[in-house]
């Protein structure tokens, strides 16, 4: 059951021209970087060759490239999230859900896996880019697979996020300016009190670029691991209690 | 449960903060019986529907379908439930086949049987040469038509219809209506409208709802009986006395009405025949004699109407 909600919200996404919309542009802007950053290694791989022990490919051309693409996918994020509960309760065909025989669970977890499967798509096409690079040079497979790890907990955190915000209203656009303000300020959170040393390092817990960038750097944390599963299972949990309270109000 | 009601609703209430939406509203469907729900806008008929299909939580009261309450089970319950809102839920951009088959899934319909459901449900409404088209490209009657699919693909016990033939042109009105018709004979069916004549020419059984409480609930034979004649008008052309008229065996009242002719109010036997026997006696000159029927119109003006004097009208129509 949740397949099938996850799957119809896959296939809306496709119907728009939105999705394919925000697939070209950010594969453009994402290639465009990637090639900078192998401007950029080709410029220092003379000098590199004297060091020994010195950064691979992995670390000047694929962590730079991830890095910056969690940036683009907090930018889009809202975008794609925006529409997914709030344009249904809109065009007030939520009731078709409520009215079957589906758990309110069974329809909040559909739908985050319908947004989610869109992001897998998007950071595959992504993938390919770092795994190219294959074909002319030695990659540490283990630090993409760290980078490219640490990237999809980014984008489910996000979409958790973006789905409780959808959930929260009925216009698309608010849902996506909240998005946005909250993932930028759960992304620049530890920038406040870098002083103080109580104060910030409760912030760096808070904050998702903190919690990423260890896995840039081929580093597998637990705890960075566990910080964005329970973003995604507390937002997962606001939206379906949210969801269940509508019924409740009006 | 002896009576096998498929619907049970038990002192359903819901308040909308300080409005109150639905008050204290009991009643029971049984299998083959189309309920017509009535009631001026915002009286609390939509409120009551979304509360039966668990798309609003009621604030106190019961609901059963099929004898398995509706708030505690509300999986097995809803797989008893088609229902159509006052907008179709439909998603534009699919085609009718693919919304169809998706309701089908939702709908817990095993896979094998996803075709046949689907084709069943096409042929009833109707939508068999549109399958392939966007549903955002149907005309609004069409999309109804899929609405009203959507809501029986699973053949639910009950379906539950709000304001199903709002929109549509007469014939395809009149198409709705024989599809409901003979739904009716296999499921339960609720029906909201505010259409009067809709009410007499597909229900079993009239509700009407005002102020979210029920001022009315008897069967459309039962209606038709209380529509009844009450009074006939005549029209002489050399006017009797109208003492002579109260004469009459029957005849409680007699109203003059101008162009001489009157209102012969009666309650049980009526004097159409003495009031003629008269006339050729007397030579009045009888030219016209009707009777007087009560529409399902008057019944409800005077059932809406009598207690809107003392309380300022709830708007609750969602």
């Amino acid at each position: 059951m949740i397949f099938t909600i996850a799957a119809r919200e896959l296939r809306s996404l496709f119907l728009s021209p939105l999705a394919w919309a925000i697939l070209a542009v950010t594969l453009f802007i994402l290639a465009y970087l990637f090639l900078t950053q192998i401007e950029t290694f080709i410029g220092l791989q003379p000098r590199l060759a004297a060091i020994k022990g010195a950064p691979g490919v992995a670390d000047i051309i694929v962590a730079p490239l991830l890095a910056d693409a969690a940036v683009v996918l907090l930018l889009i994020t809202p975008l794609i999230t925006m529409r997914t509960i709030s344009e249904e309760r809109r065009n007030r065909t939520i009731s078709l859900l409520f009215s079957a025989p589906v758990s309110m669970t069974e329809i909040v977890i559909g739908k985050y896996l319908g947004i989610l499967s869109f992001f897998i798509i998007l950071l595959a096409l992504l993938a390919l880019m770092p795994l190219s690079l294959l074909a002319g040079t030695d990659l540490d497979l283990g630090k993409l697979a760290a980078g490219m790890l640490g990237l999809t907990l980014v984008v489910a955190a996000f979409s958790a996020i973006g789905l409780y915000m959808s959930s929260l209203t009925e216009q698309p656009t608010v849902a996506a300016v909240t998005t946005f303000g909250l993932l930028l300020l759960l992304w620049i959170i530890d920038w406040a009190g870098t002083t103080e040393a109580t104060g910030s390092s409760m912030l760096a817990q808070l904050s998702m670029l903190r919690h990423y960038e260890p896995l840039l750097k081929g580093l597998f944390n637990s705890t960075d691991v566990a910080y964005y599963l329970l973003i995604i299972l507390l937002f997962t949990g606001f939206t379906i209690r949210r969801m269940d309270a509508s019924r409740l109000q009006h | 449960m002896s009576r096998q009601a498929l619907v049970q609703v038990k002192h359903l209430t819901r308040y909308y903060s300080q409005t109150c939406a639905v008050n204290d509203v009991s009643f029971d469907l049984a299998k083959g019986e189309v309920l017509g729900f009535l009631g001026p806008n915002g009286a609390g008929k939509s409120s009551t529907m979304q509360m039966i299909t668990g798309n609003l939580a009621p604030g106190a009261g019961q609901v059963n379908i099929a004898g398995i309450d509706l708030l505690e089970q509300p999986k097995q319950a809803k797989r008893e439930i088609g229902y159509l809102p006052e907008q179709p839920p439909l998603y534009r951009e699919l085609t009718v086949d693919e919304f169809l088959r998706y309701c089908a899934q939702l709908n817990r319909i095993p896979r094998s049987h996803i075709s046949s459901a689907m084709a069943i449900a096409k042929e009833r409404t109707g939508l068999g040469d549109v399958g392939r088209r966007l549903i955002g490209n149907l005309s609004k009657g069409y999309q109804q038509r899929v609405g009203i699919a959507q809501a029986i693909i699973h053949s639910p016990a009950v379906v539950i219809l709000d304001e199903p033939t709002v929109g549509l042109d007469p014939l395809q009105i009149r198409e709705i209506r024989a599809l409901i018709c003979e739904l009716g004979k296999e499921h339960g069916i609720i029906l909201s409208t505010h259409i009067l004549p809709e009410v007499q020419a597909t229900c079993t059984r009239v509700q009407i709802i005002n102020r979210g409480q029920l001022v009315f609930s008897d069967t459309t034979a039962g209606l038709e009986s209380r529509m009844n004649a009450t009074a006939l008008i005549a029209g002489f052309h050399s006017a009797p006395d109208l003492a002579a008229l109260q004469q009459l065996s029957g005849v409680e009242r007699v109203e003059p009405l101008p162009g001489n002719r009157v209102r012969l109010h009666y309650d049980d036997s009526n004097p159409a025949e003495a009031l003629v026997e008269q006339s050729v006696a007397q030579r009045w000159r009888l030219h016209e004699l009707t009777p007087q029927c009560r529409t399902l119109e008057q019944i409800f003006i005077e059932l809406t109407c009598s207690e809107e004097q003392h309380s300022h009208s709830g708007d609750s129509s969602q």
